[in-house]
């Protein structure tokens, strides 16, 4: 309320400025998503150092990113994406069609360099073929994205059937498995990258912030002369490239490609988003968010293996904490109505 | 007009699976016999069912990616429940598996009403809840045909004028679901919530309640489809139809049911539904390899969805166009 007051007595002149930012109270700072979800990934290690004494091991902890970074590498744009009020289903099937892109190309004979082009450029094709079906014929993308998704691995199945490429060049098998410096994963090393200049490009860059304006209000941004069809386009575009880079390493990791690889990531991808406190109808959401739900997911799934957990319980575990990583703010805010109601 | 555009929808998919049919007759004439058309039309029932309580969900605006989820966990149940009691006649399964279903689908309504979880969000978790709940009952064992007791594989196999149960239940509930639709307050209120939520809450419908009902009926639906399933291919496991919620929501869109919710008909959606299943079918019949099933459908979804968009694309006011159309 009194922020918002502007008081246009004869001493005051007309013009009223308007802050950049509101002052924010310490306690609003403490129910921040990123701060929540930074005392969660405490409670979820420090749980873990209790139960297993594996846990708390330098080689096995560098093990464990290896089972999350591909995934998280996709969703750092997939957050830009979901920002702006769209959705990419199709991730995992684009991961399939680029790594058998990749897999006919090796057993052509082409060199890991060359690799390392056709897994990107094949995932920004799929991408851009996503984002023009949806910003041309105006259609929603969950929609778009389940057909492309079908579309994608289908052209896959069709291409390998029962099959599966194996013989990929010297030197390839690096990008996956190999160590950037001591036991640092260079896969991890570039999701380190990444995560930063994903974090720059939302918080602190004009693109942006009309990355906000488009997922916020759309028309709205159209009328304010933002170009909402190409942020769009540009945004499912990143997300098909960032999934072809996820591919490189996926398939240099595992050393071979089935139609089947990366099933259901598209899943695990959007559950890593919205644990970050992304709002999947769009507008609001941070990197540091989804980088720490990251963390928490990975970790949590990795606790829980040494703990000899099957993998299908971490999925019940995983829907619990999706479904409460929803519901906890909107009862939160159930709770406390007034505080919120005068703002 | 826009009734005339979905009749016309629907009329020109209507011939595009009655040519489909005689295309492929004509490269294996054995497909037109009635006793594979019958078979094609058994097959495809469970999809059917699933495809009309998916629609009913979309219409409200929601959607519902648990539905394969909630079959594979009903139909775990059932298939448990006949291994313990096999005394029990195939009525009672049917009944049963509608009634979990039922229960599994107020869950998800639940969470979107009461709590205000976006459809899609509350679902993609129940998804992996209810699979997962599979595992921890069996600890991933399978129920195989061997301990399913007579009258549970038998009933769904029951025929009638040279048809079988899945059929009729679809035609069964086609027919219900129609009448739902169409003669109902409840149906009524199912278009008019996904139509416009704003105009259903000045006329005094509560456009979340509706979803929870029509979430409630998915899941009926998707219980009931759990039964069907296991009892037709007789085995129950963790991943009884695992993705096969994709193929519903496509089977939709193919039908016209538009995903912004408050269009869509029972013949379209079954008209869907039977698009898929005939190219399932036909694949083999003319000795195309399954593999390039995924890939078609896909096709057919993204062309399906770009023809619907045509159809069904909102003049509002307009001030500005956007800058990329035309």
């Amino acid at each position: 309320m009194q922020a918002n007051q502007v008081s246009f007595g004869s001493a005051v002149p007309l013009r009223a400025t308007i802050p950049d930012r509101l002052p924010r109270a310490a306690a609003e700072l403490a129910l921040r998503w990123e701060v929540l979800l930074l005392i969660f990934l405490v409670l979820v290690f420090l749980t873990n150092i209790q139960l297993s004494p594996y846990f708390l091991d330098l080689y096995n902890l560098s093990d464990a990113t290896f089972s999350f970074t591909e995934k998280a590498i996709i969703a750092l744009p997939m957050a830009l994406l979901i920002i702006a009020g769209d959705i990419d289903l199709s991730v995992a099937s684009i991961i399939a069609l680029a790594s058998t892109a990749m897999g006919a190309a090796a057993v052509a004979g082409a060199p890991a360099p060359v690799l390392l082009l056709i897994g990107p450029l094949v995932g920004m094709a799929c991408g851009l073929l996503n984002g023009w079906v949806v910003t041309r014929f105006a259609v929603p993308a969950i929609i778009v994205t389940i057909g492309t998704m079908s579309l994608y691995r289908g052209i896959s199945y069709i291409a390998l059937g029962d099959q599966a490429y194996r013989q990929y060049p010297p030197g390839f098998d690096y990008f996956g498995q190999g160590y950037a410096f001591w036991i640092v994963p260079f896969e991890f090393c570039v999701f380190l990258v990444l995560a930063v200049v994903f974090g720059v490009v939302l918080h602190k860059t004009d693109f942006g912030r009309r990355i906000y304006a488009v997922g916020n209000n759309p028309t709205a941004a159209l009328f304010s002369g933002i170009d909402v069809e190409r942020h769009r386009l540009i945004l499912f575009a990143l997300v098909g490239l960032m999934s072809g880079l996820a591919a490189v390493l996926l398939t240099s990791r595992l050393g071979s490609t089935r139609p089947n690889i990366a099933t259901a990531w598209e899943l695990e991808v959007v559950t890593m988003v919205v644990l970050g406190g992304v709002n999947i109808n769009g507008g609001s959401g941070t990197i540091p968010g989804v980088f720490i739900a990251v963390f928490v997911l990975g970790f949590l799934t990795f606790g829980l293996g040494l703990l000899n957990v099957p993998g299908i319980v971490m999925t019940v575990l995983i829907g619990f904490l999706l479904i409460l990583a929803i519901a906890a703010p909107i009862l939160i805010r159930r709770l406390m109505p007034a505080r919120h109601r005068s703002g | 007009m826009m009734t005339a555009n979905l009749r016309r929808r629907e009329a020109a998919l209507a011939g595009i699976i009655v040519l489909m049919i005689f295309l492929i007759g004509l490269r294996a004439p054995i497909f037109l016999t009635p006793g594979s058309l019958r078979e094609v039309l058994s097959d495809t029932s469970i999809l059917i069912i699933l495809v009309l309580g998916q629609m009913l969900v979309i219409l409200t605006r929601g959607i519902d990616l648990s539905v394969a989820s909630n079959l594979a966990l009903t139909g775990m149940l059932v298939a448990l429940l006949s291994t313990a009691a096999p005394w029990v006649p195939g009525v009672i399964f049917l009944v049963l598996a509608a009634a979990i279903g039922l229960a599994l689908g107020a869950i998800n309504g639940l969470l979107v009403w009461r709590v205000g979880i976006p459809p899609i969000v509350a679902t993609l978790g129940t998804l992996s809840i209810y699979r997962g709940i599979i595992f921890l009952l069996t600890n991933g064992e399978w129920v195989n045909s061997n301990e399913m007791s007579p009258s549970f594989l038998g009933f769904p196999r029951l025929t009638l004028f040279g048809i079988d149960m899945f059929s009729w239940l679809a035609v069964l509930i086609a027919l219900g679901v129609w009448f739902l639709l169409a003669h109902t307050r409840l149906g009524r209120n199912f278009y008019a919530a996904g139509g416009n939520p704003r105009a259903a809450v000045y006329t005094g419908i509560d456009p979340s309640r509706e979803q929870f009902r029509a979430f409630c009926l998915s899941g009926m639906l998707a219980g009931l489809c759990g039964y069907l399933w296991v009892s037709r291919y007789a085995v129950a496991y963790v991943d009884t139809a695992a993705g096969f919620e994709l193929q519903v929501i496509a089977a939709c869109v193919i039908g016209g049911v538009s995903i912004a919710g408050g269009i869509g008909t029972v013949l379209g959606a079954v008209l869907g539904a039977l698009f898929l299943g005939v190219v399932k079918n036909a694949l083999p019949a003319v000795g195309i390899s399954p593999f390039w099933q995924m890939g078609i459908s896909g096709v057919v979804i993204v062309v399906a969805v770009i023809l619907n968009a045509r159809g069904e694309r909102r003049e509002g006011r307009r001030i500005l166009r956007p800058a990329t159309a035309g």
